[in-house]
């Protein structure tokens, strides 16, 4: 099809279909098409059994086991946390509003690295948080899943922000007419409105958190088999010269966080669908 | 339309003209002022501070040219790699020989023989692995055997990602080896240092960090030099330096980038500024920045500050960087295994 038929074809309000086509095109070949294609290019170099025994490793195993975990709690955590900020930030006017709001962005301004040597020095044992506790906090789990719910805290609230304010009013106090309770009008009207943003911002956490290295590395304490994350293993990877079982593994991340976005994407058209 | 579209090419033409000035400028400004890059590794940093500024005002008598000399720091490993995907770099001065031989893995970017075109295997330095302890030595460690004493905390980084903790566990290694005889033996005596590890950062800086900000563990194993600027930075009121019977002779080598200095014309300033560093001036900089330097009538004069103990180096020991990276830190080999043994 030539471009002016393209043209004719259909009368668009804005014109340029080819031309901002074209560029959409390859401005996502070369930013992200490309540098994934070398990534699943350079993990080729790995024969079938050499893949095999990457990823059946016991060390690859208990850090994906270390990665998944931590991530998946600390987004659940944050699916919680991250709804009551949304909540209070949309449905309330107080003040030192604007502050909190954009106090939320921070953890996206930040050098991950930063935030991991800032919270490693915050959560250590001698540190002024890490002291009030008796059990150890840094160099732990528990504090890998701080330094991801540091993170990811954002995706949550930004996802559903937006949803919250955009709720009619009205259907609540519909509800509230005809005698419903508070909790009843949250179940029946508000939460199945915000599910879907809800679990976007779910997933993006999770996928954020499962490839966090700068906040991570310095709490984690990397020991391997016990505190040692994917990323971590990469880097050790790469330290040997071994771009090939670094790529894999980083192939391994990538397919994790792309199923689970699909997983998402599928859950929200059904949920579209029937609402 | 056709306005529209002249509009565009007159808007292109000047944008172009724009970016061939700023490329000109660039390319002029380059051929004007000769600039060295140093790819060095972390500890370094203060050193090759104090040296650059000796050696540009050296080569201004010498050849009235006016240099500037860039650094660049991290993990030695990291910095190689950087290297090898095309960080121009004029010279390296990295952690060891190894990651200096990784160069030339994938495209030969210097001489096979580097190491033969400096004195002392080209390396116009040297340090050696000593721990650190809290004041007072509260734990009373002197020596390797009373790291595996019960409830010692012994904080190391990662050999895997840091050249530093590679060191450290040769030197370990070397200890137990001239003591039981025996490498199983010293890979048992290794496997219980590592038990009382309770984190492996993945840098040396950020071991000294754990150790001294964090306060975590009770002895740091570190650079020699490292461990100076730690008493330096924190106060001898509150840490101490305990030198080992026996440690490593940790050989930190330096080169000429074949290809990168050919290319930018700039070899001859480039051996200068790595030849240099054997005159009596570099080394007395190199000793006042805690390490030992390879000239022995300037590594005397500071005999106080660096006390004698027993070291072996890796070539005579181990047979070269390569067989041990073979032998000890690659996937599957004894560093996996000790923290399979451990988590067992």
């Amino acid at each position: 099809m030539s471009l002016s038929s393209l043209k004719t074809a259909t009368f668009r309000v804005i014109p340029g279909f080819g031309l901002t086509f074209g560029f959409t095109l390859t401005y996502i070949s070369i930013i992200i098409l490309i540098p994934l294609f070398c990534l699943f290019i350079y993990s080729t170099q790995l024969s079938l059994s050499e893949w095999v025994k990457l990823v059946t490793s016991r060390q690859f195993l208990s850090a994906l086991l270390l990665s998944l975990t931590t991530a998946f709690t600390s987004a659940l955590f944050n699916s919680f946390i991250g709804l009551l900020f949304a909540w209070v930030l949309v449905r309330y006017r107080f003040w030192g509003r604007r502050v909190i709001d954009s106090c939320i962005d921070m953890p996206f301004a930040l050098p991950t690295a930063v935030a991991g040597i800032a919270l490693t020095a915050i959560y250590a044992k001698n540190g002024p948080i890490g002291q009030l506790f008796t059990i150890k906090i840094a160099y732990t789990p528990i504090g890998i899943t701080l330094a991801l719910l540091f993170v990811t805290l954002p995706f949550v609230v930004r996802t559903l922000q937006p949803v919250l304010e955009d709720l009619p009013k009205e259907q609540e106090e519909a509800a509230s007419i005809l005698g419903a309770t508070p909790i009843q009008i949250f179940i029946y009207v508000i939460f199945p409105a915000i599910l879907p943003a809800w679990l976007t911002g779910f997933t993006l956490a999770f996928a954020r958190a499962i490839g966090e290295y700068g906040s991570v590395v310095f709490i984690a304490g990397n020991i391997p088999f016990k505190t040692e994350i994917l990323p971590l293993l990469i880097v050790s990877k790469l330290d040997q010269y071994a771009y090939d079982s670094a790529s894999a593994i980083g192939i391994c991340m990538l397919i994790i966080a792309f199923i689970l976005l699909f997983i998402m994407n599928m859950i929200q058209r059904k949920l579209n669908k029937t609402s | 339309m056709a306005r529209l579209l002249r509009y565009w090419i007159k808007q292109l033409i000047s944008l172009k003209n724009i970016i061939v000035i700023v490329l000109m400028g660039l390319i002029i400004n380059s051929a004007w002022s000769t600039e060295l890059l140093n790819v060095s590794y972390d500890p370094t940093r203060e050193l090759y501070k104090d040296y650059n500024a000796a050696f540009i005002q050296y080569w201004q008598e010498q050849s009235g040219e006016k240099l500037t000399i860039k650094n660049s720091h991290g993990g030695s490993g990291k910095q190689a790699r950087s290297v090898i995907d095309g960080l121009q770099a004029d010279v390296v001065t990295l952690a060891l020989a190894g990651d200096i031989d990784a160069l030339n893995r994938y495209q030969s970017i210097l001489d096979e023989n580097w190491q033969t075109k400096l004195p002392n295997n080209s390396t116009p330095y040297t340090s050696t692995i000593v721990f650190l302890v809290r004041k007072g030595n509260p734990q009373n460690i002197h020596d390797w055997n009373d790291l595996i004493k019960e409830g010692v905390e012994v904080i190391t980084p990662n050999p895997k990602t840091s050249g530093g903790a590679r060191w450290n566990f040769l030197a370990a290694w070397v200890y137990a080896k001239e003591l039981y005889g025996s490498d199983d033996k010293a890979l048992q005596f290794v496997t219980d240092i590592y038990r009382h590890a309770p984190v492996l950062d993945t840098g040396a800086r950020g071991a000294t960090i754990s150790f001294v900000q964090r306060e975590l563990g009770d002895v740091l194993l570190t650079w020699e030099n490292e461990a100076h600027l730690a008493l330096i930075e924190q106060g001898d009121d509150k840490l101490e330096i305990i030198i080992p019977s026996i440690s490593i002779l940790a050989e930190p080598p330096v080169a000429v980038v074949d290809s990168v200095v050919d290319k930018k014309g700039t070899r001859k300033q480039a051996e200068a500024y790595l030849h240099y560093l054997y005159s009596d001036k570099a080394q007395h900089i190199i000793a006042k920045n805690y390490y030992r330097p390879t000239n022995p009538i300037i590594l005397s004069q500071y005999a106080t500050q660096f006390p004698e103990l027993k070291l072996v180096t890796v070539d005579e020991y181990f047979g070269g960087w390569s067989t041990i990276q073979r032998k000890f830190f690659n996937d599957g080999t004894i560093f996996d295994t000790i923290f399979a043994e451990i988590n067992n």
